[in-house]
């Protein structure tokens, strides 16, 4: 049976699922009871200086995105970080981390950006025995007009000047929590690393308005007729994150800082996929949202049999295994050819894959053979590019299949290379000359 | 002559050979790939699913349908078989129409439930297919228990007990073990000889011996067993058929269904067997339906179930009336068999008399119908035997004719449980009901033991 047992930063919890910093967080009870379901470990919801506590809106906090059967895709929020007293959440941190020793507990911070504010907190939340502390540069809404959360992740300057401050005055292990609404993730995380940070975690959420009411023109979620962005969260969110963690995890300045993985996070499978893109571990929020702490169970055994079932033993033997295939288009391999084939015992007939290709790409697949309503792919116009793949409802009718190297390819009338040949050497590349009169010298 | 269809008399080949594999073929087929991906993204992941607590086993229904979803089946039928080891055989033959699939949210919300049935087939057929098993057993306890009939409370009982590391002996007086499930589930539910392939399924876990053709109360008593075992967990089911009470019940061509359904089940050759040109079911549950149905799949001209009260008082669910509703029986209501007219010693009508309701109670009205039959077959209940328990030791207590058991399945004798059947718990007869009764009195002998 597969170890799932997880060891990131020496923080060590009985399995890669942490519950992020959000409202399944924000006080013990919630805590106990994931901690009873089996999450191996929590990132508190965002402690802030003490004082007077955070106010919230009185209204919805949530807008959402729905798939068929109301299926929840996206979820936006304009939550604050807690609204609780600092003491209390303090308390009851040392209480559970007391009571669960063998669970992972992460306090995450933010408070202004000034030496004396983090200076402040620091000792009061170690002295409640937490693993590790997360710094939350991500909030996209509220605090960031408070000069917080996204307003220093957005700058990484800030980043690397509270990471400093922090490495200085703890001994607490520092993840710092990065928002996605950038545009180009690597540098926050350099800074992070500039900065001393022991890890990263991404993403926070994005800057989103999810839908408008159009009786009274007022965008959702709606306070007495007006809205402000939310942060965007849930399943929709997942291949922005995972590319995110890539780019981190393949960035020659970064390489080895240790991730953990956030975004969408909803069954095994995409924890698996964060892992092998290079996260440590993954953090849940929406899942956990939607259906209950219950869910982790799907997640832990869904892991323990697919690693089972690939004679994966460790943790160690999938994370980052992806990390080295990713890689820029330019050194994709040209000579790969592949051609959509569909599986006619399959096929209900939609004409889904006909359409998508007919109106608004190749004019590869058919729609009638000999009067009959039939759809085949032809091989002579086929790209291979997916989009029927896509489309199609019905899972594996529809399947990529490569060309052996000395095969025809009929669209080209040219026969399959069997060697590696990507953009930088090819033809058509004005550079490519260049480049080779440049590795001649 | 008349041949096949229209031959009077009870005789057998009445169809073309090939259409007997044809009607005996599965009803429920099982799901592809796509279609259980397809069912399995219906479920919600209710907190508290009502379909779960409608599953006389607690299946975490939710939680399998999520493994089968997100690509782990073998995960899915390990959350089955952590409930009810039985998981195959009950995705097949449960009436989830009055059990989890009743209950589903989406039965409420669209009158189209989530097909739990066939998904829990689809997750345990994947790991039976692939002869996954999920338990261990434990180092041996040196406990012994006597587990008396091979049926789904029987089996239950002895693989939980195997888990928790105790040896079991099963004693069966019949050849084939499996209870009902090989002797009396209709055929159409139970293809491909699965209930054998179950009980070995079951049995791998080890520390279980069936001993066949061993009889309690002919080749050993109770006294005996409670004397050489640990403990005794009573599973016999019901040996019993309640009788008739019409006028000429002993007449050729009547036969209990039970009989009929057992020697079906356990034909090599469906046209062999010999069936009547009409047919006529007396009772109103699930037996009586079966019988019916397979009647009419072999080849009956004429299948009437008569049953003495109306329509909303039947055992039988909906789906099973409709279901024969569909092969072409006739179902009549408020009819009690008074006479069975034998010619030359063999049956060829029934006379029933019309009843009604008169202050709540069940009455004849004194007005009488005729039905030609020329086989009848009595499906009005079965009766626990209780002789084989009788002439040793103490005697153990009954209750409306079954043995007296409180919640944990405990009899009045010392170091004697039961369940299933053969048990007045309340539960329905019901194979599900059986499993969850055999699980629980496992564990309570097990805490009895480990005391
Ligand atoms: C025709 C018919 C159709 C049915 N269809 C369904 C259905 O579709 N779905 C459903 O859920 N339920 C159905 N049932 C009910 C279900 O089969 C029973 O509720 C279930 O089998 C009860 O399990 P059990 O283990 O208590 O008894 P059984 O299955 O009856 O098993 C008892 C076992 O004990 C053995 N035994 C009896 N006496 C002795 C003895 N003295 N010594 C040794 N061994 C003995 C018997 O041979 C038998 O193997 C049906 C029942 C019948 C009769
Ligand atoms: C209602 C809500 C409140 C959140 N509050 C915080 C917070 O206080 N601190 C923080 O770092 N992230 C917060 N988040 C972001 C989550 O921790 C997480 O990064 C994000 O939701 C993406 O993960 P998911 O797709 O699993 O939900 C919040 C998210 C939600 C939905
Ligand atoms: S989820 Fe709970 S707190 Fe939120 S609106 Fe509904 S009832 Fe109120
Ligand atoms: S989309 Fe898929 S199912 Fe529909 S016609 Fe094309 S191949 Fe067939
Ligand atoms: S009640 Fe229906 S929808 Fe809800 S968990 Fe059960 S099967 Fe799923």
């Amino acid at each position: 049976m597969a170890d799932i047992r997880n060891n990131f930063l020496g923080i060590r919890s009985p399995n890669p699922f942490w519950l992020a910093s959000a409202p399944p967080t924000d006080k013990e009870y919630n805590v106990v009871r994931a901690f009873k379901a089996g999450w191996g470990g929590v990132v508190w919801k965002t402690l802030g200086e003490a004082g007077p506590p955070i106010v919230n809106v009185n209204g919805p906090r949530y807008g959402a995105i729905w798939g068929a059967d109301r299926r929840l895709l996206g979820l936006n929020n304009i939550e604050l970080i807690t609204d609780r007293p600092l003491e209390v959440n303090l308390r009851e941190m040392k209480q559970v981390k007391r009571d669960w020793p063998d669970r992972a507990l992460i306090a995450s911070i933010m408070v202004p950006c000034e030496e004396a504010a983090w200076k402040a907190i620091l000792p009061l939340v170690e002295e409640t025995g937490a693993d590790g502390i997360e710094l939350n540069f991500g909030c996209p809404h509220g605090m960031s007009e408070r000069g917080m959360g996204s307003a220093v992740g957005q700058v990484p300057e800030y980043i690397e000047m509270v990471a400093r401050w922090c490495k200085q005055n703890t001994r607490m292990p520092v993840i710092v929590k990065l928002t996605p609404n950038i545009t180009d993730i690597r540098y926050p995380a350099r800074a992070a690393k500039k900065g001393g940070a022991d890890a990263v975690s991404l993403i926070n959420t994005i800057s989103s308005i999810t839908s408008v009411d159009l009786d009274d023109f007022s965008p959702e979620p709606s306070i007495d007729g007006k809205g402000s962005h939310g942060g965007y969260c849930g399943p929709a969110v997942k291949p922005i994150a995972l590319n995110m963690v890539a780019e981190i995890a393949r960035d020659p300045e970064t390489r080895g800082l240790p991730i953990s993985g956030i975004g969408g996070v909803t069954n095994w499978r995409d924890a698996a996929e964060f892992m092998a893109l290079g996260a440590g571990n993954v953090q849940v929020c929406t899942a956990a949202m939607t259906y209950g702490f219950k869910i982790v169970q799907e997640m832990i055994e869904g892991l323990k049999n697919w690693m089972d079932e690939k004679g994966h033993a460790t943790l160690d033997d999938i994370i980052g295994r992806a990390t080295p295939n990713v890689t820029d288009w330019q050194y994709l391999n040209l000579n790969y050819v592949a051609k959509a084939h569909i599986d006619q015992e399959a096929c209900i007939k939609c004409g889904r894959c006909y359409i998508a290709c007919e109106d608004t790409s190749h004019q590869a697949i058919t729609s009638m053979v000999d009067g009959v309503r039939h759809f085949e792919v032809m091989e002579d116009e086929c790209v291979g590019c997916n989009l029927c793949v896509n489309v199609c409802p019905v899972e594996s009718c529809i399947t990529l299949v490569p060309l052996a190297a000395g095969t025809m390819d009929e669209r080209t009338k040219k026969k399959v290379s069997p060697t590696y040949a990507n953009w930088t050497t090819h033809p058509n590349n004005p550079m490519a000359k260049a480049r080779v009169a440049e590795l001649a010298e | 002559m008349a041949e096949g269809l229209l031959k009077e008399g009870i005789v057998a080949g009445r169809l073309p050979p090939e259409a007997y594999a044809e009607n005996f073929g599965d009803l429920h087929p099982p799901l592809d790939h796509h279609e259980a991906l397809v069912e399995s993204d219906r479920c919600y992941f209710c907190y508290d699913a009502p379909c779960m607590q409608a599953c006389p086993t607690t299946i975490d229904i939710p939680m399998f349908i999520r493994q089968i979803g997100n690509g782990n089946p073998l995960g899915a039928a390990k959350t089955i078989f952590d409930q009810n080891i039985l998981g195959g055989m009950c995705a097949r033959v449960c009436p989830t129409e009055t059990l989890c699939e009743e209950a589903c949210v989406r039965e409420a919300a669209e009158g189209k439930p989530v097909q739990i049935g066939r998904l829990q087939r689809y997750a345990t057929d994947t790991a039976m297919a692939r002869n996954r098993q999920f338990y261990e057993r434990p180092a041996p306890t040196g406990r012994k228990i006597a587990v008396v009939g091979a049926g789904p409370a029987g089996l239950a009982c002895a693989h939980r007990l195997a888990m928790h590391g105790h040896d079991v002996v099963v004693f069966e007086v019949r050849e084939k073990s499996g209870g009902l499930n090989e002797y009396g589930i209709a055929a159409y539910k139970t293809v491909d000889g699965f209930a054998q392939a179950e009980v070995d399924y079951v049995t791998a876990i080890g520390g279980i011996r069936i001993e066949n053709g061993k009889a309690l109360g002919r080749d050993f008593s109770l006294a005996d067993l409670t004397a050489e075992y640990d403990a005794v967990f009573l599973g016999a089911g019901l040996g019993g058929v309640n009788a008739l009470r019409a006028e000429g019940e002993d007449a050729d061509g009547v036969a209990n269904a039970v009989d009929f359904i057992e020697t079906l089940r356990q034909a090599d050759d469906l046209a062999a067997l010999p069936v009547g040109r009409r047919v006529v079911v007396i009772g109103g549950g699930m037996t009586a339906i079966d019988a019916a149905v397979q009647s009419k799949l072999l080849g009956a001209e004429e299948v009437t179930i008569c049953y003495r009260r109306g329509q909303e008082h039947m055992n039988a669910s909906d789906y099973e009336q409709d279901l024969a509703a569909a092969n072409g029986v006739a179902i009549r209501h408020w009819l009690q068999p008074k006479k069975v007219i034998a010619e030359g010693g063999r049956v060829a009508a029934i006379e029933l008399e019309y009843t009604a309701l008169r202050d709540g109670r069940l009455a004849g009205t004194g007005e009488m119908l005729r039905i030609e039959a020329d086989q009848v077959f009595k499906a009005i209940g079965q009766s626990f035997d209780a002789a084989p328990l009788n002439g040793s030791g103490n005697s153990i207590a009954m209750e409306n004719g079954k043995i007296r058991v409180d919640a944990e399945g405990r009899t009045s004798l010392a170091k004697v449980w039961a369940g299933g059947d053969c048990v007045a718990d309340g539960r329905e007869d019901l194979t599900v009901s059986a499993v969850a009764a055999g699980r629980d009195a496992a564990e309570s002998i097990h805490r009895a033991l480990s005391a």
